[in-house]
């Protein structure tokens, strides 16, 4: 898909290192202010769109994308269902908090809050990237 | 009483939306609206007068807080309703592609 | 550690491996997922002598005690269900080991298969309302996308039709959940039926059931909100028409309005009987008008759709009777009818293989060169129609039963002269397919898909002669489990945990 002009790629340049630092603040201050896993990916999310629609992008370029992203989403999930098991490992139940509880309002706090919450924005993050790809970028491409 | 009323009449706008819309989009904006409904009636439903949002910042809990249970399920709900909206706007766009036309009367391949 | 998350943890892991192990070795997805649920069907087996024992398995995650957390039920019924979800995945996978080579892009399809089994399950073993309608959008979604696979157009409008009706039905299904919330405060089953005790037989109880039978109606396909299936079924590819037939609808229908009918809303036919009554004619509704109409089809797969509608009826019909015989025939006809109808699609896949055309006038005479799947097809319609001794007879029976037991004498005459619909209908694809003279050059279906309709014959032959220990074993408890009624919340907040 074509870029767009040189205006718009000056300030993405200078935005998108902004946008995506919130992002992250957001997800891992999840247990502690409003936000946590979906929104912070969902921001995240938005950098890399955002990042796609200013500098346009070859078939090929976007295709790599897609895959990385199909990639990204696996690793989310399997990260999440990973300390789900750990819990039984740990704990005896499936999804029990097993890391220590901390001190409350600190950042490393909650046990395993914060982890989940970067996995969940990692998978949504990726997925939703995935689904601007297949809406808006890729057009008829067949693979395997 | 009024404002869950008014959900109800926002939900009742979107099925008529769904139901008599020829334009397939209108059909996906109907949807939205629905969901829009339903998740608006459920986190009114949390509510309790005079009570704080349910964010703890101090170690003493003194205040009241509002229901947090239908603000953790509707954001599950949004997320299933996101994943539905993409797969919806991703057939009607390959719907589009074959038929070259968003109109559901032109689309009556299948009979009966 | 307890065997009871292993039902929904291993179908989503494997559910998200398959991408990663895709790029790099291309066999592996399809050993991936016929392991899985072979190993979901041996867990299945040692939840049900489980049930046996203990009636109720509860597991609390993550230890938080029940009104608290979730937590996932596990009694006979739902021990039932899980058998029958992980015999018909099994057989799905086997099949489409060589159905599936010409479409690309396959490790999309193992992948969202296993979210649909994982969906599946979780429905079926899990005791909490909110978690039910999650795991309920799981299992749909994928069979969206299922149903729209290859990527036609007459797939894709049969999606999105089956999308919009499906999407409604789940909706009210949420928009009910808010109203119970709103009343009980709790989203823990057991807890929602202690607490709707005080509400019996107001006009908000009776608004809330008409809701959620009206969603699960929708899901389950009972006329009239059934006109989504003859389109969806026929344009997905063979295994997943037999996996949305043979259990699909069931689960997310009949399991999920029974559970919450009997278990949740406490009501039986004593103290209820209109609305059983109201059942007993959907279900009278169902078989008649969509046995009707499936005599006039002219595609294979479209006729066994409106067939599925028509059993649907006898399994509300069964519910509808509400003693014990009729309950214990409604839960057979589920594995009956799954069975069967499993088999019936996946014969319906081998001749669409063959011949590459679904309409019953352009199939050449296939019985001679095509002898397994014609003789799987025989087996599988004999057993649908009700003759013994295959399982199909035996399920119709407990039902007739309990019929002529509750004193409804008229209903038992019509079941039996109904089944009279399904041979005649059956009966037109067995002359027009398997019957015609001609000689044609189809070769006989592969061998995997060959031994995928081999096992399902051989479990209709196999229950049904044994018909008395699975009666016993399985069928029994799992009535007696629906039956309790309002037992069910007592038997949650005192049972026991159970480990491995």
């Amino acid at each position: 898909m074509k870029g767009m002009s040189l205006i718009v790629k000056t300030m993405t340049n200078i935005v998108i290192g902004f946008i995506f630092i919130y992002g992250v603040y957001i997800i891992l201050h999840g247990h502690l202010t409003p936000g946590g896993g979906f929104a912070g990916g969902v921001i995240i999310a938005g950098a890399f769109v955002l990042r796609l629609l200013a500098f346009g992008g070859t078939t090929k370029s976007e295709k790599k994308s897609s895959t990385a992203g199909s990639v990204f989403e696996s690793i989310g999930a399997l990260l999440f269902i990973l300390i789900a098991i750990l819990g039984v490992v740990f704990v005896g139940a499936f999804f029990a908090n097993f890391l220590p509880k901390g001190i409350p309002f600190h950042l490393v706090s909650a046990g395993i809050i914060p982890i989940c919450n970067i996995a969940i924005a990692i998978k949504v993050g990726a997925g939703l990237f995935s689904i601007f790809l297949a809406l808006a970028a890729m057009k008829y491409v067949i693979e395997d | 009483m009024i404002i869950f009323g008014s959900c109800i009449v926002l939900f009742l706008i979107g099925l008529y939306a769904i139901v008599t819309k020829r334009n397939l989009i209108k059909i996906a904006i109907g949807f939205a609206l629905i969901e829009y409904a339903v998740n608006l009636l459920f986190a009114l439903i949390g509510f309790r007068s005079g009570a704080l949002a349910p964010i703890i910042t101090k170690l003493d809990t003194t205040h009241a807080f509002v229901d947090p249970i239908p603000q953790a399920l509707v954001l599950t709900a949004i997320v299933i309703a996101l994943g539905t909206t993409a797969l919806m706007l991703t057939v009607i766009l390959r719907i589009y592609n074959h038929y070259k036309t968003f109109d559901i009367a032109e689309i009556k391949k299948l009979k009966g | 550690m307890s065997f009871i998350p292993l039902f929904f943890v291993l179908p989503l892991l494997s559910a998200f491996l398959i991408p990663i192990l895709g790029k790099i070795f291309k066999p592996l997805v399809w050993i991936v997922s016929t392991v899985v649920s072979f190993i979901l069907f041996i867990i299945a087996l040692y939840g049900l002598s489980a049930t046996r024992v203990i009636p109720m398995i509860v597991y609390k995650m993550g230890n938080w005690p029940p009104p608290l957390g979730i937590v996932m039920a596990f009694d006979s019924y739902s021990a039932l269900m899980v058998l029958v979800i992980s015999i018909l995945v099994f057989a799905g996978c086997l099949f489409s080991l060589r159905y599936m080579s010409h479409y690309t892009g396959q490790w999309k399809f193992y992948s969202l298969l296993m979210l649909m089994t994982a969906g599946m399950m979780g429905i079926c073993i899990t005791g909490d309302l909110f978690n039910m309608f999650v795991f309920l959008e799981i299992a749909a979604i994928s069979s969206y996308a299922l149903v729209a696979f290859g990527v036609g157009p007459e797939e894709l409008e049969a999606s999105f039709k089956y999308m919009v009706m499906g999407e409604i039905g789940g909706l009210t299904f949420l928009l009910s959940i808010a109203l119970i919330y709103a009343k009980t405060s709790t989203l823990n089953l057991a807890d929602i039926s202690n607490s709707l005790q005080a509400i019996q037989g107001t006009t908000f109880f009776w608004m809330i059931l008409g809701m959620l039978l009206f969603a699960f109606s929708i899901k389950a396909a009972l006329v009239p909100f059934h006109s989504w299936l003859p389109d969806a079924h026929p344009a997905a590819p063979a295994p997943i028409s037999s996996l949305l037939s043979g259990v699909f609808i069931k689960v997310l229908g009949i399991y999920t309005a029974s559970r919450l009918i009997f278990n949740v809303f406490g009501l039986s036919r004593d103290t209820a009987p209109l609305f059983f009554n109201i059942l007993i004619g959907l279900g009278f509704l169902s078989i008649i008008f969509a046995g009707l109409t499936a005599l006039n089809q002219k595609d294979y797969k479209r006729l066994l759709g409106f067939s599925s509608v028509s059993q649907i009826g006898y399994i509300m019909l069964g519910f509808g009777i509400g003693n014990f015989n009729g309950v214990a025939g409604a839960l057979f006809f589920i594995l009956a009818h799954g069975v069967a109808k499993g088999l019936l699609f996946l014969t319906s896949g081998a001749v669409v293989n063959a011949t590459g055309t679904r309409e019953l006038t352009k199939i050449p005479g296939l019985g001679e060169s095509m002898p397994t799947t014609a003789w799987s097809f025989r087996i599988g319609a004999l057993s649908l129609i009700g003759l013994p001794p295959l399982v199909g007879f035996f399920a119709k029976f407990l039902i007739v039963l309990g019929a002529v037991e509750a004193g409804y004498l008229w209903i038992a005459i019509a079941a039996v002269v109904l089944s009279g619909l399904t041979l005649a209908y059956l009966l037109k694809i067995e002359n027009n397919v398997f019957m015609k003279q001609g000689k044609t050059n189809a070769k006989q279906a592969p061998y995997t898909m060959r031994l995928a309709m081999v096992l399902l014959v051989v479990l209709a032959l196999a229950l049904g002669i044994g018909f008395l220990p699975i009666v016993e074993w399985v069928i029994s408890p799992a009535a007696h489990a629906l039956l309790r009624g309002l037992e069910y919340s007592q038997l949650v907040f005192s049972s026991m945990t159970f480990s491995f």
